[in-house]
């Protein structure tokens, strides 16, 4: 057979045949598991659609955004005594304002709002009162989360990257140690973390008490609300920085060993160099680990659920994708578990594009 | 680093000063070593704790938390492994994550390799959208899908074949509560086609046209060119595939609520609210990190390379 044969008309065909039989597995996967369940997840948030439903759903509009998203501010001024015109105070000497409740559920203005939070500002009292109280602060924790997890793990991924680099003996044992909590099951070490935070014998305390000398009273990590958030992040930090080193100790392996050389003979010492040759050098890495850990952070789902599911109390620890699992799953409102999915994605979408923008930007500058 | 800092004109310094400069290498070398160290302690302390404490008996772990001894096997008893067995269907969970992450891995390398070589080297129509809709799917994470894949394999259909006193055959109406439904949805994965896609396009095209002039079909230049090629991505999307499978929490979770079918990492979180017996939780918590652990040892590099390459698409 020749050459000229096998590229004619007829192998064209042929290749289109192949082409699309090859795909198709993967194609039909991607449609079915993917796509399919996409567009419905966008179709269900406009309905009423229960998980396990006799009457059939209905169209909605927009209604399961509306209560998804609402937020307003409620402003109170002080109770003022009538007899002397002063505010009321409590017996603690603080001042007294009206009960946010009773106004959320008497004005009409304000239906279906609840209590989310207040502040106490210039003598008022401001409440920001949410339809989903719940999302909203699902939505701060995740927030919280990365705008701790981001930095701090980032942080201690390129300081581990940078001793891992090194030309020393033994290096790659570390290396290897340094991952090994990556490959590690999530919801296991979850589980050991609620043994390692128990408050009267865990090691972290324990630990904490021993370094300080007594001095660190034990924490309640995960009975808390100020520290179960912060228990949660520890963990998380604990786990997922091996992964970032790694992303790392390739970025620094592409940068030239020139460019140190050069550094060198100019005169430039260790800091100099990390600052003007490394630092630049992992610009693209670190754009892409920052951008990566800010979805991971959006995505926390397992060490809540298996932790805190949640609380302890207020929502402490809710997330977005644990709300998404208790409303479309656990409660069984699938329409607005939908909504808060594709809230979720949008959220993930626009910090994508936020990468997206950024490497481009150097792609010009370079 | 540091330690590279050394001037390039040392022959016209005294030997004290290069006597005291090798001294402060050395100390900061001691450093850095006692530095990474105390990182290695961090790291590995929770796991260290768990393989020790699973094969003490309770009272001995509670004793030990008071020291550190808590890191040291200091009482070797299976009891806690024992207690596993009787109290939970441990080796049917072990047996089910093995199947599902095992499958997904096998199917996944060749449904995703075919469509990759069909998109790198077939011309056939729409096959440039195709890609751009894959790339834009690389987007979308498992999260905003869950619960909406749910409506959609909870409406599958499913023939079931049992073989008690002859074969039979039985249609199901759902997918929920198998294993197959943790394993074909993740078999097409827009990103695993990705990283393929990329290894393809890396090899020479002369190499398939050399087999097209002996007269191949697609399908036998696949198989007999491109595959062997492409080995190191195989290994790649074989460790990535696999980890994420054996850790997968959230589906599960939402898609197989019975026994039957759960995993491993269902099984443990259903295990420590039935019961206070911290030495069977943490003897359950060695035995799914044990094999991983080994694995991960025997193919660190891989592993390591694995999640380097995965870090490089932006």
């Amino acid at each position: 057979m020749s050459a000229t044969h096998t590229t004619g008309v007829n192998y064209r065909r042929v290749e289109a045949v192949y082409g699309w039989l090859m795909g198709a597995p993967a194609f039909l996967g991607l449609f079915t598991f993917i796509i399919l369940p996409f567009l419905i997840a966008i179709g269900l948030s406009f309905t009423n659609q229960r998980l396990i439903a006799p009457e059939p759903a209905e169209f909605i509009g927009l209604r399961n955004y509306d209560h998804l998203l609402s937020l307003t501010v409620l402003t109170l001024e002080p109770l003022i005594d009538e007899s002397t015109g002063e505010s009321l105070r409590d017996a603690d000497g603080n001042i007294e304002y009206p009960r946010s409740r009773s106004i959320l559920r008497n004005d009409p203005r304000y239906e279906g709002f609840f209590d989310w939070f207040s502040v106490d500002l210039f003598g008022k009292r401001y409440v920001i009162a949410a339809k989903d109280p719940t999302f909203m602060q699902s939505l701060v924790n995740n927030i919280v989360f990365a705008l701790i997890v981001v930095p701090v793990q980032s942080s201690i991924a390129l300081g581990m990257a940078l001793l891992v680099n090194q030309k020393i003996s033994g290096v790659n044992i570390f290396r290897t140690t340094y991952f090994s909590p990556v490959v590690t099951s999530t919801a296991v070490l979850s589980v050991v973390w609620i043994f390692l935070y128990n408050p009267d014998i865990g090691l972290i305390n324990q630990g904490l008490s021993a370094v300080s000398f007594g001095l660190i009273e034990p924490i309640n990590w995960l009975g808390d609300t100020r520290s179960a958030l912060v228990a949660i992040i520890i963990m998380a930090v604990w786990q997922g920085a091996g992964f970032q080193m790694v992303i790392f100790l390739a970025g620094l392996q592409g940068i030239a060993e020139t460019l140190y050389e050069a550094a060198s003979i100019d005169g430039a010492n260790a800091y100099q160099r990390f600052r003007h040759v490394t630092l630049p050098g992992l610009r693209n890495t670190t754009i892409f680990v920052v951008i990566t850990t800010t979805i991971f952070a959006f995505r926390l789902f397992t060490q809540v659920d298996v932790m805190t599911q949640g609380g302890p109390q207020d929502n402490a620890t809710s997330t977005v994708v644990y709300h998404v699992v208790q409303e479309g799953f656990r409660a069984k409102r699938l329409g607005y578990g939908a909504t808060a999915s594709v809230v979720f994605f949008v959220i993930v979408l626009a910090i994508a594009l936020v990468q997206r923008f950024l490497l481009r930007s150097t792609g010009e500058t370079d | 680093m540091a330690n590279e800092a050394v001037p390039y004109s040392t022959t016209h310094v005294r030997p004290e000063a290069v006597r005291r400069e090798r001294t402060l290498k050395t100390v900061l070398r001691a450093l850095i070593y006692a530095l990474m160290i105390l990182i290695v302690f961090w790291t590995i302390f929770p796991i260290v704790f768990t393989l020790v404490s699973s094969i003490k008996t309770s009272r001995v772990i509670f004793e030990d938390l008071r020291s550190f001894n808590a890191f040291l096997p200091t009482e070797f008893t299976l009891e806690n492994y024992y207690g596993v067995f009787e109290r939970v269907p441990f080796q049917r969970f072990l047996v089910n994550s093995t199947i599902i992450a095992t499958t997904t891995v096998i199917f996944s390398i060749f449904v995703n390799s075919m469509a990759a070589f069909s998109l790198a080297r077939l011309r056939w129509r729409g096959r440039k959208i195709v890609m751009t809709i894959i790339i834009a799917l690389l987007i979308i994470p498992f999260e905003a899908i869950a619960i909406p894949l749910l409506v959609v394999v909870n409406e599958l259909p499913w023939l079931q074949i049992s073989f008690d006193g002859g074969i039979q055959f039985q249609l199901s109406q759902s997918w929920l509560n198998s294993l197959h439904v943790q394993i074909i949805p993740f078999i097409a994965d827009s990103f695993t086609i990705f990283l393929f896609y990329q290894a393809i396009l890396d090899i020479p095209k002369e190499f398939d046209e050399s087999a097209l002039v002996d007269g191949a079909t697609p399908l036998r230049i696949y198989w007999s060119i491109i595959l062997p090629l492409i080995r190191p991505t195989i290994a790649t999307v074989a460790i990535l595939q696999f980890l994420v499978r054996w850790n997968d929490y959230l589906w599960p979770v939402v898609a197989v609520p019975g026994e039957q079918a759960r995993p491993l990492t269902v099984g443990i979180a259903s295990f420590y609210t039935q019961t206070p017996e911290w030495g069977q939780i943490l003897a359950y918590a060695a035995m799914i990190t044990i094999p991983v652990l080994i694995v991960f040892l025997l193919f660190q590099k891989w592993f390591v390379q694995s999640v380097a390459s995965s870090g490089v698409k932006g």
